[in-house]
């Protein structure tokens, strides 16, 4: 009857959002006055996942090379109901996104996506999480046989344990429906699903010539670079650096944007980060009233300053 | 080939969200409703595989009649036939159960849902359909090739791509940059027109009951006043977001 959670790993490598999801999930446990059993799949080292208080850690070996939804769904069906579990906690990768639905599928659970807070109520679950893009908070109440929490992202704080952990290997079988064929990884860049900070650029820009400016401020911060939507509709950057309501989320500690007006459908996918910058020649940009610290001036001006100064501070 | 795509309806994107009856219903009034961009991406997709390789696009949609003219105008823009399951939309559950029943009766080859409605940010229904249905799934799909009953499919993950290869039947969960925003078509009198022509078939649901409840909505708090530093003082920035903001 434990509370199960499921760690990511890419490429046998734990990802860095475990930390704080399993936090979450030991808090969730005495919460609920249970206990936190966290599950794995394919992770050649687990060690680190020991210390945030689970009683019980479950390396599945499932005989698939690559994350692939059913097979990873299947499994961890298969040992949500092996272990009894009503609960189940995932994160809100693109990767848990992707899994979480087919699982409610093939449990018949409830679930609930980008969740802030622990349960409110606790029989039924009643549990807060975002909405209309950020723009609302919804309170639901979680009705079915197993329910699914969806954690968001940067809402929970980090702490470890000194309880023990037991850590046991299972093997699953199961059928694969996808087969990978190539997989790019973009290799020693901060992405935005993990980065504490993220640096936007828009169409203050004025062109792609000039995004050295985001990058050098990004390499100075450890920032990932992201951009607004009509940047990359004219193919000054990729589409999946795009972020707003129809882009990528942002959920960072402290979000730079450059030269980026502020329109509602862009808020809407930042507003969760909790710091906001903004940079912008134009006093009366709408971005000014969502950000906590602004400045009014040219970007060209203001960023080679702000770079070289962070540069000069580590 | 015969594609499905599965399409919501939300507030337009520059939409004021409010709520009454005590913060536990969506205020709907003065909202313009729209198909979830997701899902329109999707559609556009399945019309261009109708023009260039052949293929029949039915939209199906989970909902009451309110709905219907934003089916119309799924129509206009070439979809042969809308079908409305005629059940509020109560949860995520609800509507994948009523979809999966649908496409276990009336088999398509592909099935196209938005990777998310920009509603309720849920992010679940395509999958819940994978799962029910037992089919292959490629989420948060930006590239997508038929080649006689093979798939060839890119994901976007975070960090990167990955292409993926299936066999037909399958499901994507669409978004941007499975075709480009201004690929997206606006309905023209002659789609219109015709539009009015092609078939819109309510048929009843089946039963299911929801898994969630939502009991009440929030506000975000409102949020303190700008502070703005003078351009020429970038240390003074820099102290605020280390010792007062402490994300440096």
């Amino acid at each position: 009857m434990s509370i199960l959670l499921f760690a990511e790993s890419q490429q046998g490598k734990l990802k860095k959002g475990s930390a704080e999801l399993c936090s979450y999930g030991f808090a969730l446990a005495q919460q609920q006055n249970s206990s936190l059993t966290i599950v794995t799949i394919n992770c050649e080292n687990t060690d680190e996942l020991t210390q945030y208080g689970a009683s019980k850690l479950i390396n599945l070996n499932v005989d698939v090379n690559h994350f692939e939804v059913q097979a990873y769904a299947s499994a961890l069906a298969e040992i949500t109901k092996t272990e009894q579990s009503k609960v189940i906690v995932i994160s809100s990768s693109a990767d848990a996104k992707y899994l979480g639905g087919v699982l409610a599928g093939k449990l018949k659970a409830g679930y609930v996506t980008n969740v802030v807070e622990l349960p409110s109520t606790s029989e039924p679950l009643t549990i807060k999480h975002t909405v209309f893009s950020n723009k609302a908070f919804a309170n639901t109440t979680l009705e079915g046989e197993v329910n699914i929490i969806g954690l968001g992202n940067n809402v929970h704080e980090v702490k470890t344990q000194s309880t023990s952990t037991d850590v046991h290997q299972q093997d699953i079988q199961t059928d694969i429906k996808c087969t990978q064929t190539s997989i790019e990884q973009s290799q020693g860049k901060v992405t935005i699903a993990d980065a504490d900070v993220v640096v936007s650029g828009g169409r203050g820009l004025k062109g792609p010539e000039n995004w050295g400016l985001i990058e050098e401020l990004a390499d100075a911060l450890g920032a990932a670079t992201a951009c607004s939507k009509p940047v990359s509709d004219m193919g000054w950057r990729p589409h999946s650096e795009h972020v707003g309501q129809t882009g990528k989320p942002v959920t960072t500690n402290l979000y730079i944007a450059v030269g980026i007006s502020g329109a509602i459908q862009h808020l809407a996918g930042v507003n969760a980060s909790k710091v906001k910058v903004v940079i912008n020649t134009d006093p009366e940009a709408p971005f000014f009233k969502a950000a906590d610290y602004g400045i009014v001036g040219d970007a060209f001006e203001v960023l080679p300053k702000l770079t070289e100064k962070l540069k000069a501070r580590t | 080939m015969k594609i499905l795509v599965c399409i919501s309806c939300v507030p337009d994107t520059t939409s004021k969200i409010n709520f009454k009856d005590n913060d536990t219903v969506f205020d709907d009034q003065n909202v313009q409703f729209v198909i979830n961009p997701n899902d329109e991406f999707g559609l556009t997709r399945a019309i261009w595989f109708k023009e260039k390789i052949g293929a029949t696009v039915d939209v199906l949609h989970v909902g009451e009649a309110s709905a219907d003219s934003t089916l119309r105008k799924a129509l206009a823009i070439g979809a042969d036939k809308a079908i409305r399951i005629d059940i509020p939309a109560t949860d995520a559950f609800v509507v994948a159960d009523q979809i999966s029943n649908y496409i276990q009766e009336n088999p398509y080859d592909l099935i196209i849902a938005g990777r998310e409605s920009i509603d309720y940010n849920g992010s679940m229904v395509p999958g819940m359909i994978a799962a029910k249905c037992d089919l292959a799934f490629v989420n948060t799909c930006v590239k997508l090739e038929i080649d006689g009953s093979t798939a060839t499919a890119t994901r976007e993950m975070d960090g990167g791509m990955e292409v993926l290869r299936a066999e037909l039947p399958l499901i994507i969960g669409s978004q941007k940059g499975l075709v480009e925003e201004t690929d997206l078509r606006i309905p023209n009198m002659r789609g219109i027109m015709q539009a009015r022509q092609k078939p819109l078939a309510v048929i009843p649901a089946i039963e299911s009951s929801p898994k969630t409840a939502i009991s009440s909505f929030e506000k975000p708090a409102p949020k303190a006043a700008v502070k703005l530093v003078p351009a020429d003082d970038i240390d003074q920035l820099i102290d605020l977001l280390q010792n007062e903001a402490k994300v440096l």
